[in-house]
């Protein structure tokens, strides 16, 4: 198998959804030309589809996500992106009271085919208005599908079946994941949505991680490893809809779970990650739920304070060895 | 990139397109509410007059007469995208005259021509007869960030821009006017100025990480 990074299996995702279907296309700031986006993810893709269907919007992020809307539910399947996903705040209306409630307010009458793309999170030193972890926004908003992914497998794959779903996706891309490499089949393949994975077997402890922060909670199984602890680290990868089963057999076994991510701690998905378990496999637990999540301040620019903002491998070591 | 110095009167630079103007805004009806003749600039780019934001700040402050000059530098790029692709009108002071403002394009390039125009919206906004947009037609020679290779402009474009730079041009004004040793004077003055602040910024430590939690809040 070759490998890809990350932004070239969205790339790839992209051009073979296009390719598939006519009615899919793109829009979004400085995505066209030989800019390709501001983190290259559609480079090469005018190019090759031209500027109808590759297209570069003034920046407005609320007709961007509205537009999008608007032709998703007369027969388009539109890939909006957002260059940052703090600019989502800017498209809320479109994103919370129109795409995810219109099915429902219309009776059921519409489809919403329509993916919002954009990357989140720090380590870039981009400060507070372009780093942070939002998706527990949207996993508040019934009638949104949540999508996270770690790798390139996991990005080509759930992105080809986030375009071809018919409901709107958000779809939570990380930005100090893109240059990443990883596994990518040549041959065609997609990830289903809702369905965690196991990136880590392991027998003593589940770690729960998202995104960026499955790549620390692996680095932490490795070092608990050379201490005889054998964690299991589990990607949900959809947060909406979440794989509960995946989590809640491995913590049958286990009996011990943290929950990881980037995203403040307080009222993070960890909470509801954390409470599921609880209720549903409460009998089953050794210890109390741990989570780690990332401070409660805005990420500051400083790269000593924002280095300091977020889980670190050695927090994610420590949470563990507390727990057994 | 987030400049400010409250004490000056410097509300702080934005990371989010558009999103200071709403601000500016609320500052110039903080003005008017508390009786005092200040009038705010507020600056932005060419790329941020397509955003909600400048609709809904521009309407309010000519709704309500308030004092505050709109000043867009129109550089023709928001970051790879030329403003023809994006912006219908031949003139972004065209704008204006759909929130019923005065509308002014200068050469961005050309400090007496800026000031000019500058002195005329302040005293318009000072006797209450509320906002203008005043919008500067000029270049950024860099690219949107340090390392941006600017794939999207030609070389020629670049070139003829540099050449209408605005700093030698106004020097070269003010030497004919018999200012020259002024303004070489003024000049050094600004760049020892510029080194002591990056020769701080650089010998500063690094903040304590105790720091992090510091200002999300007022202590209450
Ligand atoms: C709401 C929002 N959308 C997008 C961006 C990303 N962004 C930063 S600057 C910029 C372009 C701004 O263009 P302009 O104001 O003309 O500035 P210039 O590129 O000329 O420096 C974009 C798209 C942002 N910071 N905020
Ligand atoms: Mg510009």
């Amino acid at each position: 198998m070759r490998e890809l990074s990350y932004v070239q299996a969205l790339n790839e995702a992209i051009r073979e959804e296009m390719s598939r279907d006519e009615k899919v296309f793109m829009l979004g700031e400085d995505i066209a030309g030989v800019h390709g986006g501001a983190f290259k993810v559609s480079k090469g893709l005018t190019e090759e589809f031209g500027p109808e269907r590759i297209r570069n919007t003034p920046i407005s992020e609320a007709v961007i996500i509205g537009a999008a809307l608007g032709a998703a539910i007369t027969g388009m399947r539109p890939i909006a992106e957002l260059m940052y996903l703090d600019f989502s705040a800017v498209a809320m209306d479109q994103i919370v009271n129109q795409a995810a409630k219109i099915r429902y307010m219309l009776g059921g009458q519409s489809r919403v085919p329509l993916v919002i793309r954009g990357q989140g999170g720090s380590g870039r030193g981009n400060a507070a208005q372009h780093s942070q972890s939002l998706e527990a926004w949207f996993c508040h908003i019934p009638g949104l599908i949540v999508i996270q992914p770690s790798t390139p497998y996991d990005a080509k794959g759930l992105l080809k079946s986030a375009i071809r779903n018919d409901n709107p996706v958000m779809f939570i891309e990380h930005k100090m994941l893109y240059s990443s490499k990883g596994l990518v089949p040549e041959e065609e393949y997609l990830v289903p949505i809702g369905k965690a994975e196991i990136k880590r077997a392991g027998t003593d402890v589940t770690i729960i991680a998202t995104s960026w922060m499955v790549f620390r909670a692996l680095g932490a199984a490795e070092q608990l490893a050379a201490d005889g602890v054998d964690a299991e680290v589990i990607d949900p990868r959809t947060l909406v809809p979440l794989d509960k089963e995946t989590i809640l057999s491995s913590v049958r076994k286990t009996n011990r779970a943290v929950v990881v991510h980037e995203a403040t701690r307080f009222s993070g998905i960890g909470a509801e990650i954390a409470a599921m378990i609880q209720e549903e496999a409460f009998d089953d637990l050794d210890a109390p739920v741990f989570r780690l999540g990332g401070k409660f301040t805005p990420i500051p620019f400083s790269p000593v304070l924002e280095k300091s903002a977020i889980p670190t491998q050695e927090e994610i070591v420590a949470a563990v060895k507390a727990l057994l | 990139m987030h400049i400010a110095d409250l004490s000056l009167g410097i509300l702080g630079a934005n990371g989010i397109v558009a999103g200071g103007i709403p601000i500016a805004v609320g500052a110039a009806l903080s003005a008017r509410l508390r009786g005092t003749d200040q009038v705010v600039a507020c600056f932005f780019g060419d790329a941020a007059v397509n955003q909600g934001a400048f609709h809904e700040g521009v309407n309010l402050a000519a709704a309500w007469k308030l004092p505050v000059v709109f000043v867009c530098e129109n550089n023709l790029y928001g970051v790879s995208t030329r403003i023809t692709e994006t912006f219908p009108l031949e003139k972004i002071a065209d704008r204006a005259a759909g929130y019923g403002i005065p509308g002014v394009t200068v050469d961005g390039n050309d400090v007496l021509a800026v000031y000019k125009a500058a002195q005329e919206a302040v005293g318009r906004a000072r006797d209450g007869k509320g906002p203008a947009l005043l919008v500067g037609d000029t270049y950024r020679w860099e690219g949107h960030f340090y390392g941006e290779p600017g794939l999207y402009r030609t070389k020629e474009e670049l070139e003829s821009w540099k050449a209408a730079d605005p700093i030698p041009r106004f020097a070269g004004y003010l030497a004919e006017k018999g200012w020259g040793a002024e303004v070489e004077r003024i000049a050094g003055e600004v760049k020892d100025e510029v080194e002591r602040a990056a020769r701080f910024a650089i010998e500063s430590p690094l903040p304590d990480p105790a720091t992090l939690l510091d200002n999300v809040f007022v202590p209450f």
